[in-house]
């Protein structure tokens, strides 16, 4: 079944009088638990891209439909609903709140779904230890690495078992180490049934996916499977 | 519905962090409520007070009562040296206008002196010594804590004993039992044959019989009064109704009595309580109207702070914005959040407003001044913080509300 079935999706930004087509003409597919990158040099429209797989933004031009449903024709509160229910994002700075735990960052998409408190702590507190930080909850994001921060995230993208995640260079911020073992989770997550969308401009990230979708000046360049994908060596350890 | 309280409840928590995390901000942006809020408290509890305090003052003088007197209390038509020229009203007169009214309840020379009086080591200054009849007592409402008033042998014959109001008794007998010592008044003894109950207020001034003492009519004039044989007559109406008609006859017989032509003047004031309402109205008039300004300009300018620092906290939290945007708070949920938050700056300048507000009453009714803390005031207070937050909250919300999540999440 296709989660996500877009068709000719343009975005034109107009900066003074001039148009940035930051995504000319991009139609795809993907389908429940892939494992997908989208591949580009710096500029090329990942970003673009990947806020209108997120519903953070609507194409200019074009057909967007998530499970079926017409996403160009959504006002901002169904936006919203999709956002908060069925889209977990993972950025490249974390985009953890400062001021609160690691616990209640994780909470908070369940406070806007309207969960009660005690699942809610619950659910978090599970989300959390699935990816290792069972003993960080009520650390807050300054207390934390920079691998334990996106895990963090992570966490707050799993907590209400989304269709899909998305990552925007989700290691574009860690050493390579610390990337590893991110790498090694998206893995995990994904032989869990995750459907995962991984953003990079590197080649051996992207390798980590079992398809990569690359794309350059707005336009998808190729869209191929990947025949000898890297399987992360360190996976974190759940129970 | 169930969203919506989780959500006000993180809205709160919000809120208060923010709150934390900008302590001396929030201190000095709430300034212009905590000053709005406690001078309309202030002013309504003022109001209040001098409203109940002239109340009580009015009823301790008997509202249906009317004075004629040398000067017009409240005239100001004649000019003041006309005033001072007219004749004295004096005894004489009072006998032939008791002879010729029909129409009040009951009537009574008084005349007054301010003198010093002394008991003991005890000396109170500039005392209200109020001469009277034994008439006088049924022109006012007048009860006893003690004793009783001068009796008609006692008037007739000058003797020298003494009624005094309540706060004379307090000063000079602070532990009680006056009753039967003697008192100096001047260089005079007298025996205190009565204490009055507590009466009047601070409003009616040296008409306040709490801080007069009453002797008898031809005592004054022996021995005190400068301006021989001025006197007040007393009158009092049977009732409200009747009080314009009382006050006509009075004026008709007192013209007859100083043959006064058609085309002359009153060269004498009838006085009422009314004219004291008015004057206390005006009074009242003043402190609301300075109380609406001042509480108008601070809330103005509090109102503003507050929208001021809401568009810079909306600022600083762009990326937080883009944040709660992007894991699903709806625009809405981002209005009432910031909404509530300046609602609660507001709030809690209202409140410590209003504690600034009670404390200051506290201290002013210490210094004798009359207030009444309502508690329609703390409603108001409470009301106006509100208002004052949705107002101010409402155009820095509804831009943290309408940010677009992609550029929010992207700002640094
Ligand atoms: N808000 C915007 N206004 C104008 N131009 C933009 C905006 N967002 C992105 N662009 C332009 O669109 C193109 C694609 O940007 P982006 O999707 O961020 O690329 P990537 O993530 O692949 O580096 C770039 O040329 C960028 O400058
Ligand atoms: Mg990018």
């Amino acid at each position: 079944m296709n989660i996500i079935n877009i068709e000719h999706i343009a975005k034109i930004y107009t900066v003074g009088s001039e148009e940035v087509h930051a995504l000319a003409d991009v139609s795809l597919r993907i389908d429940k638990n892939e494992y997908v990158a989208i591949m580009g040099p710096s500029g090329s429209g990942k970003s673009t891209l990947m806020n209108m797989l997120g519903c953070l933004d609507t194409p200019t031009s074009g057909l967007y439909l998530f499970k079926d449903n017409n996403v160009s024709e959504m006002n901002d509160n169904d936006l919203a609903r999709i956002r908060n229910k069925e889209i977990g994002f993972v950025f490249q700075t974390f985009n953890l709140l400062a001021r609160s735990s690691a616990l209640h960052n994780v909470e908070l998409p369940l406070i806007y779904a309207g969960i009660p408190s005690e699942e809610r702590k619950e659910r978090a507190t599970q989300a959390l230890l699935s990816v290792g930080l069972g003993d960080r909850m009520h650390h807050r994001p300054n207390e934390l690495s920079g691998g334990q921060r996106q895990r963090v995230a992570i966490a707050r993208a799993l907590v209400t078992k989304p269709a899909i995640i998305l990552a925007d260079e989700p290691t574009g911020n860690l050493d390579t180490k610390t990337g590893e073992d991110i790498m090694g989770l998206f893995a995990h997550l994904h032989d869990q049934g995750n459907t995962i969308i991984l953003v990079t401009h590197e080649e051996y990230i992207a390798e980590h996916a079992k398809r990569i979708i690359r794309i350059r000046d707005g336009y998808i360049e190729r869209d191929e499977f990947v025949t000898n994908r890297i399987i992360p060596k360190t996976k974190i350890s759940v129970n | 519905m169930k969203e919506l309280s989780f959500e006000l409840k993180e809205g709160l928590i919000i809120s208060f962090n923010a709150l934390k995390a900008n302590k001396v901000r929030s201190l000095l942006t709430t300034l212009g409520i905590i000053i709005g809020v406690t001078s309309v408290v202030l002013m309504s509890t003022a109001v209040k007070g001098i409203d109940e305090a002239f109340q009580t003052g009015v009823s301790a003088l008997g509202s249906d009562n009317m004075y004629i007197t040398k000067w017009s209390w409240f005239d100001n038509d004649v000019p003041w040296w006309e005033m001072r020229n007219r004749p004295e009203v004096i005894m004489d007169e009072y006998d032939q206008y008791k002879r010729m009214a029909k129409l009040p309840l009951a009537t009574a020379p008084s005349a007054a002196s301010q003198q010093t009086i002394k008991f003991g080591d005890s000396k109170i200054e500039g005392v209200t010594i109020t001469g009277v009849t034994s008439d006088y007592i049924k022109t006012t409402n007048f009860t006893f804590a003690e004793g009783r008033f001068i009796s008609e042998t006692e008037s007739d014959g000058a003797r020298m004993v003494v009624v005094i109001g309540s706060e004379i008794a307090k000063q000079l007998f602070p532990n009680g039992g006056a009753m039967n010592k003697i008192i100096k008044i001047k260089s005079n003894k007298y025996k205190i044959i009565g204490v009055l109950d507590e009466l009047g207020s601070w409003v009616m001034g040296d008409m306040n019989p709490d801080n007069q003492v009453f002797i008898p009519l031809d005592c004054v004039f022996k021995y005190y009064q400068n301006a021989r044989g001025s006197i007040t007559i007393n009158i009092r109406a049977a009732n409200s109704q009747q009080i314009t008609i009382v006050k006509e006859e009075a004026q008709s017989i007192m013209r007859r009595i100083r043959g006064l032509r058609y085309d002359e003047r009153d060269n004498f004031g009838i006085n009422q309580q009314e004219g004291l309402l008015n004057e206390i109205d005006s009074t009242i008039g003043v402190v609301q109207i300075a109380g609406y300004v001042i509480t108008g300009l601070a809330l103005f300018v509090g109102a503003i702070g507050i929208m001021n620092i809401m568009f810079v906290s909306v600022k600083e939290r762009t990326k937080e914005i883009g944040i709660r945007k992007a894991i699903g708070a709806k625009s809405v949920t981002i209005l009432r959040q910031f909404i509530m938050e300046a609602l609660i700056l507001c709030l809690l300048g209202g409140l410590v407003g209003l504690l600034f507000a009670v404390i200051l009453s506290m201290i002013i009714e210490k210094m004798d001044f009359p207030v009444s803390l309502q508690y329609d005031a703390f409603v108001l207070a409470l009301l106006i913080s509100l208002i004052t937050g949705i107002l101010s909250g409402f155009a820095p919300a509804y831009s943290a509300a309408k940010m677009d999540p992609v550029e929010a999440l992207r700002y640094e």
